[in-house]
Parts: structure tokens; sequence; C-alpha cells
């Protein structure tokens, strides 16, 4: 009595064991098979220059504020910057309240569309934080950011990764 | 393990654990507390409204942590059948729905002065949100079905497909470009928060565990009180008595 009831614990622990890793196995497969770039909340500036998105497309771009990039236009309402993923930057115009995180070599998510002359509109701005927390004064953001991309709170992108995009690019 | 199956001898060792877990709870909540507000500083950055940080994390933290116990609890209940483990998934889920709705509540707060939106679709956001959805699932499957033992089973089945969605939470943002930001503590290369911003963090975190684990037992005491009742009541009516 005691072995079948040894025998059937062990069957339910391979029963239970395989279905779980089969499901989990299956739901990854399908989210990096079948998802890819559908969960990427924006586009840096590389990716957009390789998708050749059309003019008029709504979507949203993100990256670095590129350093000494920022102006406020002639009319004193348009502000202009570059957005930048340290190898393709992407000039930008914005009408509207800039959030309070919004500096120049921080991240940033916009969201409009691309012009015919490959300017982006945007009617949407967001700031992206980083994963860095320090006390004032101590952490000082500087130009050299793109120096360390890593540091910027892109973990899914780096220098190395877009460059490696580029050059097969041009190898094509 | 299986000394502990019987609920007399669970509910003695709750009794002794029980007073030590709330006396710590306390503590670690009130030194917490203390040191967010009178000795941590400001972020250099955010300023003041980092400190959102403290109530923010742990709850994500425990969201996922309890999650996983949840899982476990179900696995065993499954293979095992222990029947403390059925207990235990039950007693759980409702903490770890409100450590995720804490979670979701205090980013929506932070995000809004922060990014400028209370909410967006990204990877990160969304699968917490589908945290809470299996939570809640998990939880309404119980009371969906009358027979305890059919319902318990349904339930850790749910909860063990949902497992599938905690590296997709810690990865997210590794994985696929977001909004929010990279992991900040548990993370290869070390911290990436300050030591006097990071020491309150981990106070807060242990304090949210041992909060976890004192409701845990309270809610598991409750439960098996419950269950008594229940039988109690079952028996009675078998014998044709009324109740």
């Amino acid at each position: 009595m005691a072995g079948g009831l040894r025998t059937r614990k062990k069957q339910r622990l391979w029963i239970v064991s395989t279905a779980l890793t089969a499901v989990i196995g299956a739901v990854l497969l399908i989210l990096f098979a079948l998802g890819g770039d559908g969960f990427n909340l924006f586009l840096q500036p590389t990716a957009v220059k390789e998708k050749q998105i059309v003019a008029g497309q709504r979507f949203r771009l993100g990256g670095l504020v590129k350093a000494a990039s920022f102006r406020r236009l002639e009319d004193g309402l348009t502000y202009e910057f570059l957005v930048t993923d340290c190898v393709t930057d992407i000039n930008v115009h914005f009408r509207g309240i800039l959030p309070d995180l919004f500096r120049e070599g921080q991240g940033v998510i916009t969201e409009g569309r691309l012009d015919d002359t490959g300017l982006f509109v945007a009617d949407t701005v967001l700031a992206k934080h980083d994963e860095n927390y320090a006390p004032p004064g101590t952490a000082p953001k500087d130009a050299g950011l793109c120096e360390h991309p890593e540091e910027g709170g892109f973990g899914a992108y780096t220098k190395e990764k877009n460059l490696v995009a580029k050059e097969e690019e041009a190898l094509l | 393990m299986h000394k502990y199956a019987n609920p007399a001898k669970f509910n003695e060792l709750a009794d002794k654990i029980l007073p030590w877990a709330i006396f710590l709870t306390v503590s670690c909540f009130l030194a917490g507390l203390y040191l967010i507000f009178f000795e941590a500083p400001d972020d250099g950055e955010q300023g003041v409204r980092a400190r959102i940080m403290y109530v923010h994390v742990p709850a994500a933290y425990a969201a996922s942590a309890t999650y996983f116990s949840l899982a476990v609890a179900s696995f065993v209940a499954l293979v095992w059948r222990h029947p403390l483990a059925l207990i235990a998934g039950r007693a759980a889920a409702p903490i770890g729905a409100m450590f995720t709705v804490l979670a979701l509540a205090t980013g929506a707060l932070w995000g809004k002065p922060t990014w400028g939106t209370y909410w967006e679709w990204d990877g990160r956001m969304t699968s917490v949100l589908i945290l809470l959805f299996f939570y809640i699932g998990y939880m309404a499957l119980w009371r969906a079905m009358e027979d305890h033992e059919k319902a318990g089973r349904a339930s850790s089945i749910l909860a063990l497909v949902g497992v599938v969605n905690l590296p997709i939470i810690k990865f997210s943002v590794d994985w696929w470009n977001s909004l929010h930001q990279p992991a900040s503590i548990f993370r290869v290369d070390g911290p990436k928060i300050a030591p006097e911003l990071l020491t309150p963090l981990f106070v807060m975190l242990v304090a949210y565990q041992l909060y976890f684990v004192v409701v845990l037992l309270w809610r598991m005491k409750l439960e098996i009180g419950a269950r008594k009742i229940e039988m109690m009541r079952q028996v009675a009516m078998s014998e044709g008595r009324r109740v």
C-alpha cells in the first residue's frame, strides 16, 4: 500500500513538473518568436532608420536627449532637441509642457509622427528615469553619457548593440 | 514536514512564532520609517518624491515573492497533497494581491510627476498588472467551486501556470524597451542606489517580508478554523441535526 502511494506521488511529481516546464517553455517561446519587437514600448533612432518608417505613421521614439541640442524655437512655444541612441540622432519638435525630469543626457520617450523632412513632431514627451539613486550633488549627469550608455536607464540597449546593427547594415 | 500536516500541531507552532514575528515586524517598520523620514537624504534628480520607492519597491518585490510562495504551495498541494499547502496558498493570495495593488498605485503616483504619466503599457507595468489578474483569478476560482478539494486543485493549477509571469516581470525591463527603469538593486554588478538611500530600503524590504509571515500565519489559522467549522457542520447535517 505504502509502495503504491509512493509511486502515485512520484507519478504526480513527473506530470506536474513536465506540464509546468512545457507551459513555461511554450509561453517564453511565443514571447520571443511571435512577440519580439511588439513588446517594445518605443523605437530607438537606429531602429527607426532601419525600419524606414513612413512619414505620418504614429509611433514612439525613445532615446537620450543629446547634450547641447535642446533649444526653444523663435515662436517661443516649440522645443527642439535631438533624440539619440549614441549612433543615430533624430530631430524632435514638441509643443507643450515638458516633464520635470526632462533634461539633456536624460532618457526620454516621445510619441508622434515623422514629417516629410524626417523631423519627428511629438505631441507627448515622457521622461525616463534611470536606475541610479543618489543624494544631491554626488552623481552629476553630464554630457559624457554616451560614453556610458548603460547608465542612461536604457538597460535594453547599449551603444555596442546599435553599432553592430549599423555595421551589419553596412555589410548588406 | 508531515508532522505539521496536523492542524493542531501547526497552530501550536504558529502561536510560538507569531509573538516574535509581530515584534520584529513592528520594530522593522518603525526603524524603517525613522530612517526614511529623518535619516535618508533626498535623491539628487527627483528630490523628495524619490522616497515613494521605500513603499513601492518592497511592495513590488513582495508581490513577486508572495506569488512564488503561492506557486510552491500549489506545487506541494498538487504533488504531495499536503493538507496545509492548500491552506497556505489560499491564505497567501490576498496578501500578494494587496502588495501588487500597492506597487501599482504607488508606481502610478510616482510616475505622473516623474515620467509625466500615470500609466503606460510597457512591459514591466503590464506584466505586474497580469500578476494582479492571476491573484484575482486564483481567489475567484477558489470561490467558484463548492468542493474544497476540487477548488484547491483547479486554483493550484492556475497558480502554477502564472509562474511563467515571474521571469517576465523581472526581465521585462531588460528584454524590451520600456518606460520603467532597469533593476536598481538585484543586479549582477551590484546596487545602483547610494548606500544612505539603500539602507532604509533594505529595512523596508525585510519589514514587508516579516509582515507577510505574520499575516500568512494569521490567515492560515483562520482558514483552519473555518475548515473545522465547515466539517462540524457537515457532520451535524449528516446526523440529521438542525444547524
